[in-house]
């Protein structure tokens, strides 16, 4: 007991919840929540905001972006904006369907290898080649043998980004597997299979979701580059990639293919490496006590 | 430090034969029986069978995967299907405009991303370092192809002070090559100089704060010796792990951009190839371009001999 009695702290006011107030602390990282936020609407009202993006309208070939047109028209005649709002739906979903195909056979992958250590070796070194490969060459290999289809590329980006789920995975389950709580579990005749999904599992996630919202980045930025070199999505597909491939060869009569499915690119992966960088902070709490560290010596 | 080295080398054989295999499983993964994919559906039975016994597809499986594994080590890559001369002659005619695209890109991310990255963290917190840091942000938010395509726009159609596309061997004079090559590099080595401004930025931020930081500065030595001497070198291993990292992706990254500029390089060899199923040299240049790759993080793991004194007692 303390002879001295401090003041009763007043009662706190109702808060949000922890995470959100620190996650709205960081303003760079409400700002690509807002960003991807945008996305998302623009993709889900598609059908609404736009017309339909493969209708062409012949006689308006190349035209300027005007009122009728706000983005302009391609070389057969399709509305731009309409093909920029269907890509954004396209994008969403490819990287989506990766980040969830990479969780899937990457957190498997990783569990297993970072768990039962006679399968470590053996698992990690296919991991290590496939990762040996660079991510755009060996997806473009991929797609060769695939043939193309958005499933495809689907299934091609995936394979290229699971190892590094994986990887991310195996080292936290390395350290997470010697804590007390873990060998207590053990101790209590814990199965391998409650031990890994009710204590291993959560516990690694949150490097696993900072890592997913950078993979969805990768995806829809290879999605787009595939797309653009005329290995990904067929050409009838609204992507922002196939809107750049036909960009290109009409660079000086037609600079809007370019433009607006350019800036569409560039705003997606930046809300989406901003939300990333928010999610980092928010789940590491490594970083989150640093930054309170600088606060304090600021 | 011998055993070091051993160690790195053995490493690599798991890694070699991984990639070997996928390489060779490519061909397979194609739905339906290869030959007839590669001979396209208007082929007849007689080119269909051709295709099959020139690729050994007619071999079981094992026995194929055997023969791949000889040819590699006797460095054959087999005879293109379409270009009618064998894969490595089609890639070493290819090579010299990717190789210097790559290196000159590789010049311009190192020579703007490091100072980018040294001066934010040593100004940190300032409008300096602020102002590179957004920058750095939107070149890592920004696809090569899409920067060299605003380049295209920008330096090309509207103001005219380049070439719009195209490449002009070395045999035509290297003033020539490199003008060729100015946007394509900037559009490759840009986004690239963002990454490493990053990491260059965040390491020197962590080894300012260690204590031999403080106690250089204790003992009296100027600023410009504790950042530019102790810190400098210390923060340089993380970064020299990433400017090995963003060679090999500038390798892949050239693979694009060379598309975007029409540069008759590795990369439009296997774009090509893909289009016309010509599965030997995609093989082929997905096998150089990973063999390269995986002697550059080789090259990156054995330089922290040089630069870290303490890997060597590891």
């Amino acid at each position: 007991m303390s002879v001295l009695a401090l003041p009763q702290p007043a009662a706190a006011p109702r808060r949000l919840p922890r995470w959100v107030s620190v996650f709205a602390r960081r303003k760079i990282a409400v700002a690509g929540a807002v960003l991807m936020a945008l996305v998302v609407a623009v993709g889900l009202l598609a059908p609404v905001i736009s017309r339909s993006p493969t209708y062409m309208d012949v006689a308006a070939r190349l035209s300027a972006p005007g009122s009728m047109y706000w983005f302009g028209t391609d070389d057969v005649g399709r509305d731009v904006f309409s093909r920029v709002v269907y890509g954004a739906r396209l994008s969403l979903l490819v990287g989506s369907a990766v980040v969830l195909f990479s969780f899937v056979v990457g957190i498997s992958c990783g569990m297993v290898a970072g768990y039962y250590r006679r399968l470590d070796n053996a698992v990690m070194r296919v991991m290590d080649g496939l990762m040996a490969f660079p991510a755009i060459v060996l997806a473009i290999a991929l797609m060769a043998s695939l043939g193309p289809s958005v499933l495809n590329v689907i299934i091609a980006i995936g394979v290229v980004y699971s190892p590094r789920v994986a990887r991310v995975v195996r080292g936290s389950v390395l350290v997470i597997r010697e804590t007390a709580y873990v060998e207590a579990a053990r101790a209590l005749g814990a199965s391998d299979v409650s031990l890994i999904a009710r204590h291993i599992l959560p516990n690694c996630l949150s490097p696993v979701i900072v890592q997913g919202s950078f993979v969805f980045a990768a995806a829809v930025l290879t999605e787009a580059a595939l797309s653009f070199l005329g290995v990904g999505v067929p050409p009838y597909v609204p992507s922002w990639g196939n809107i750049l491939a036909d960009g290109r060869l009409y660079i000086q009569q037609a600079p809007w293919l370019v433009l607006f499915p350019g800036a569409a690119i560039m705003l997606t992966i930046l809300g989406l490496n901003l939300f990333g960088d928010g999610l980092r902070d928010l789940l590491d709490p490594k970083i989150r006590g640093l930054h309170t560290e600088r606060q304090r010596a600021a | 430090m011998k055993t070091y080295v051993a160690r790195r080398l053995l490493a690599l054989i798991p890694v070699a034969l991984v990639v070997a295999t996928v390489a060779f499983v490519l061909i397979h993964l194609a739905p339906g029986d290869p030959a007839s994919v590669i001979a396209g559906p208007d082929a007849n039975a007689d080119d269909v069978q051709r295709i099959e016994r020139q690729l050994g597809l007619d071999a079981p499986f094992h026995v194929q995967l055997l023969r791949w594994y000889g040819r590699l080590l006797q460095g054959d890559l087999g005879e293109s299907i379409f270009l009618r001369k064998p894969v490595t002659e089609a890639i070493v005619d290819r090579v010299e405009p990717t190789l210097l695209l790559t290196l000159f890109a590789m010049a311009v991310a190192v020579v703007i991303g490091v100072p980018a990255g040294v001066l934010s963290a040593r100004f940190h917190n300032s409008a300096t370092d602020q102002a590179l840091m957004v920058f750095a942000l939107v070149g890592v938010s920004i696809p090569n192809f899409l920067l060299g395509l605003l380049f295209i726009l920008c330096f090309s159609v509207w103001l005219g002070w380049f070439p719009v596309a195209g490449y002009s061997p070395l045999e035509y004079g290297w003033m020539l090559t490199l003008r060729s090559l100015v946007l394509p590099a900037f559009a490759l080595g840009l986004v690239q100089s963002a990454l490493i401004a990053r990491i260059a930025r965040s390491s020197m931020l962590d080894v300012l704060r260690e204590q031999y930081i403080t106690a250089g500065r204790a003992k009296g030595l100027g600023e410009r010796a504790v950042v530019y001497k102790h810190a400098f070198r210390n923060a340089m291993i993380p970064t020299i792990t990433i400017i090995g990292i963003s060679f090999a992706i500038l390798i892949s990254g050239a693979v694009v951009v060379e598309t975007v500029f029409n540069i008759p390089g590795l990369g439009r060899l296997i774009i090509s190839a893909v289009l016309r199923r010509d599965y030997p040299v995609i093989q082929g240049v997905v096998l150089c371009v990973a063999g390269v790759y995986m002697l550059i993080n080789l090259a990156v793991d054995l330089s922290y001999l040089v630069i870290d004194p303490r890997v060597k007692y590891q």
